[in-house]
C-alpha cells in the first residue's frame, strides 16, 4: 500500500486483526446460537431470539456503554477476567473485537438461521437410523448442509466489525495501533486540520474492502450451492 | 421372529398395531394411503417414541415400554430406506455408502463389494447425488442401509416416487436382496403388484390398526385385503415347485396344490420355487373335466366356500390339495352349476402371471444388471 501514511496502513491492518478476532469469537457463538433458535423450542425462546437481535437495534453507543459496565476494570466480568487470566479487555484491540463481535453477533447469525432451517431434518433421521449420534449427526450432516449460511454469516460479520464505529470507541476509545481502526482513522482525519486527503483514502480502503466482502461471501454461496447441487 | 406390538396417539389419529414375522422373510405392511403404516415403521425404527410396546428381534429388544427399555434408534442397527431416498447431498454415492458402513460394528454380514454387485452401483461410485436419477437413488439408498449392516431392514415405499419403468428397474434388486441375504424386511406399500413380488408374509394395516396378517398364499383371498386391491387384482398366490420342463411345449412344469401348471418361464432347475399369481377373473369353473378347449391349464379340486363378491358374481374357493385357489363366477352360473361347498370342480386357467422369477432359489444371472 504504497499511498497509505504508515498511520493509515497500520489502522487497515488493525481493522483486518480486530475483524479477524471478531468473527474467531463469534463464530462458535453464532452457530451454537442459531441451532438453539432454529432447533429447540422452549420457555425463554421468543425472549433470547430478541436479545440475539438487540445489538440490532440499540444504539452501538449504549452498547459500548453496556460493555464498559460489565468488562471494565471494576465490571463485574472484567474484574474476573482480569483477576483470573490477567486479561484486560478495555482499551485493547481484544476489546475492539468484542464489541464488533456483539455488533455483528445479529447479522451472523440471521444468515445461519436462514441456512439451517432449509436444512432437511429427514437427512438427520436418515444419518441416525445408520447409527450416527446427535453430536456426530451435527457435525457430519447439519453443519456441512448449514456451510453456505455460516460463510456468509462469518463474511458479512467480518465485514460488518471492519466498519463498527460507536460501540469500539465508546468501549476501548480511540487509541492508535490498538483500537482505531478503519472509521476510527476516518473519523479522526475529518477532525484534524488538513487530513481531507487521508480521509478520501480510508473512505476508499473502506469502500473497497465492503464490496469485495460481499462479493466473497456471495461467490462462496454459489460454490458451496454448487457442490450441494442445489 | 421378528414381534412389535406398539401403541401410539398422535392427536387425532391412534395406532394400536401387532405382528409377527418369521425370519428370514419379508413383511409386507400393506393398506391404504394415511392408514399409519409409516407411523407405524417410524415407531420400530425409533424415530418416534411409541406410547407403549414392545419390539424385539428374537432375543434383541429394541422397545420394551413395561421395562423402560427404549433402545435411541442410532443404537438399534435397523437400517431404513426412505421414500424419498434422502441421500446426502454433500457426499458422493461412494461417500453415502460408506456413511453407515464406517459406523457399523466391524466384521458386518456384507461388504462393499457385495453391495455394490448385488445393486449394480460400480458405475455410479464417484457421482454426486443430484446426478442420479430416481431409481439410481433408491438403489443408492439400500446400499447405504445394508452397509450399516441392519439387523433389520425398513423399506418405506422405495419404490412409490418412480415411474413404472424405473419400478421395474429397481424391483429386481429387491428380489435379489431378499433372496440373497438373509436380512428381515419389512416393506411398506400400498402397492399389491409390488407386495406379491417381495413379500412373504402380509400385515394388512387399516386406520391405525393391524386387521390380519398371515403368509402371502393364505392373505391372497382375504376379504378385507380383497377390498383394498378392487375386483381385478384379486386372484390366489401360490408359490410352486418347479417340476421340470415340458418337452413338447418347452414350457415349465410347476406344481399348484395336487396338480400343476404350464408356464412360460425362464428355465429354473427342478426344486426351486416359483410363484404364480391365479387370477379370479382368469378362472373359468367347470363340473365335468374339460375337454375340447383351447386352455391348456386345469386343476381339479373341490369347492371349499362361496362369497358374495358384488351383486352378480360370486367368488368360489376352490381346494386344489392343500391349496386354495380363487374364481369369480356369475350368480347366475352359481345357480344353474349348483356350485357348492364340496362339489368336485375342475379350474380352468386362462392365464397365469408369474410374480417372481427367483424366489428363494437364486437364479444364475443374479448378478446381472436388469436395469441396464
Amino acid at each position: 500500500m504504497m499511498w497509505l501514511s504508515p498511520s493509515e496502513s497500520e489502522a487497515l491492518s488493525l481493522s483486518l486483526s480486530v475483524a479477524a478476532r471478531s468473527v474467531a469469537l463469534s463464530l462458535p457463538l453464532g452457530i451454537l446460537a442459531a441451532w438453539v433458535l432454529t432447533r429447540r423450542r422452549y420457555f425463554g425462546h421468543t425472549l433470547l431470539d430478541a436479545f440475539v437481535h438487540l445489538p440490532m437495534v440499540l444504539p452501538p453507543v449504549m452498547v459500548g456503554y453496556l460493555l464498559l459496565l460489565l468488562f471494565g476494570t471494576r465490571g463485574p466480568i472484567g474484574s474476573w477476567l482480569q483477576r483470573t487470566f490477567g486479561v484486560e479487555l478495555i482499551f485493547s484491540r481484544n476489546g475492539a473485537a468484542l464489541a464488533t463481535a456483539v455488533m455483528s453477533f445479529p447479522l451472523m447469525v440471521r444468515a445461519m438461521r436462514i441456512s439451517l432451517e432449509n436444512v432437511d431434518r429427514g437427512l438427520e433421521d436418515a444419518a441416525r437410523t445408520l447409527g450416527a449420534g446427535a453430536f456426530d449427526r451435527f457435525a457430519t450432516i447439519t453443519l456441512p448442509l448449514m456451510l453456505p449460511g455460516v460463510l456468509a454469516g462469518a463474511i458479512t460479520a467480518f465485514s460488518a466489525a471492519l466498519g463498527e464505529f460507536g460501540a469500539v470507541i465508546t468501549f476501548v476509545s480511540n487509541i492508535p495501533g490498538e483500537t482505531r481502526t478503519l472509521p476510527l482513522a476516518l473519523y479522526t482525519a475529518l477532525q484534524t486540520p488538513g487530513g481531507n486527503d487521508a480521509a478520501a483514502r480510508l473512505a476508499v480502503i473502506s469502500f473497497l474492502l465492503g464490496l469485495s466482502g460481499l462479493m466473497l461471501s456471495e461467490w462462496f454461496a454459489r460454490r458451496v450451492r454448487r457442490l450441494l447441487g442445489r | 421372529m421378528l414381534s412389535v406390538a406398539v401403541n401410539k396417539v398422535r392427536g387425532s389419529f391412534s395406532l394400536d398395531a401387532a405382528f409377527e414375522l418369521p425370519t428370514p422373510g419379508v413383511v409386507a405392511l400393506f393398506g391404504r394411503s394415511g392408514s399409519g403404516k409409516s407411523t407405524l415403521i417410524n415407531l420400530i425404527a425409533g424415530l418416534l417414541d411409541a406410547d407403549a410396546g414392545r419390539v424385539a428381534l428374537d432375543d434383541l429388544v429394541w422397545l420394551d415400554t413395561g421395562r423402560r427399555l427404549n433402545v435411541p434408534a442410532e443404537r438399534r442397527r435397523i437400517g431404513y430406506v426412505f421414500q424419498d431416498a434422502r441421500l446426502f447431498p454433500h457426499l458422493s454415492v461412494a461417500g453415502n455408502l460408506r456413511y453407515g458402513e464406517r459406523r457399523a460394528p466391524a466384521g458386518g454380514y456384507v461388504s462393499l463389494d457385495t453391495v455394490v454387485g448385488l445393486l449394480g452401483l460400480g458405475s455410479l461410485m464417484e457421482r454426486r447425488t443430484h446426478q442420479l436419477s430416481g431409481g439410481e437413488r433408491q438403489r443408492v439408498a439400500i446400499g447405504r442401509a445394508l452397509l450399516s449392516q441392519p439387523k433389520l431392514l425398513l423399506l418405506d415405499e422405495p419404490l412409490a416416487s418412480l415411474d413404472t419403468a424405473r419400478r421395474e428397474e429397481v424391483l429386481p434388486y429387491l428380489e435379489n436382496l431378499r433372496d440373497q441375504l438373509a436380512v428381515p424386511m419389512v416393506y411398506v406399500s400400498h402397492d399389491f403388484d409390488e407386495v406379491s413380488r417381495l413379500a412373504t408374509h402380509i400385515v394388512l394395516v387399516e386406520q391405525g390398526r393391524t386387521i390380519a396378517q398371515g403368509g402371502v398364499g393364505e392373505m391372497s383371498l382375504n376379504e378385507d385385503l380383497r377390498s383394498i386391491i378392487g375386483a381385478d387384482a384379486v386372484g390366489a398366490i401360490i408359490d410352486g415347485t418347479v417340476l421340470g420342463v415340458d418337452e413338447s411345449s418347452g414350457l415349465t412344469r410347476v406344481s399348484a396344490g395336487r396338480g400343476e401348471l404350464k408356464v412360460r418361464a425362464p428355465h429354473l432347475a427342478a426344486g426351486a420355487t416359483l410363484r404364480l399369481q391365479l387370477l379370479a377373473r382368469d378362472l373359468i369353473v367347470a363340473t365335468q373335466p374339460p375337454q375340447h378347449l383351447s386352455v391348456r391349464n386345469s386343476l381339479s379340486g373341490v369347492v371349499a366356500s362361496l362369497d358374495r363378491d358384488d351383486d352378480d358374481s360370486e367368488l368360489i374357493a376352490i381346494d386344489i390339495g392343500g391349496t386354495l385357489i380363487m374364481a369369480r363366477v356369475t350368480t347366475a352360473a352359481v345357480r344353474d352349476l349348483r356350485l357348492a361347498p364340496g362339489l368336485p370342480v375342475w379350474a380352468l386357467v386362462k392365464s397365469v402371471s408369474l410374480r417372481s422369477h427367483s424366489f428363494a432359489a437364486p437364479p444364475a444371472t443374479s448378478s446381472a444388471r436388469p436395469g441396464a
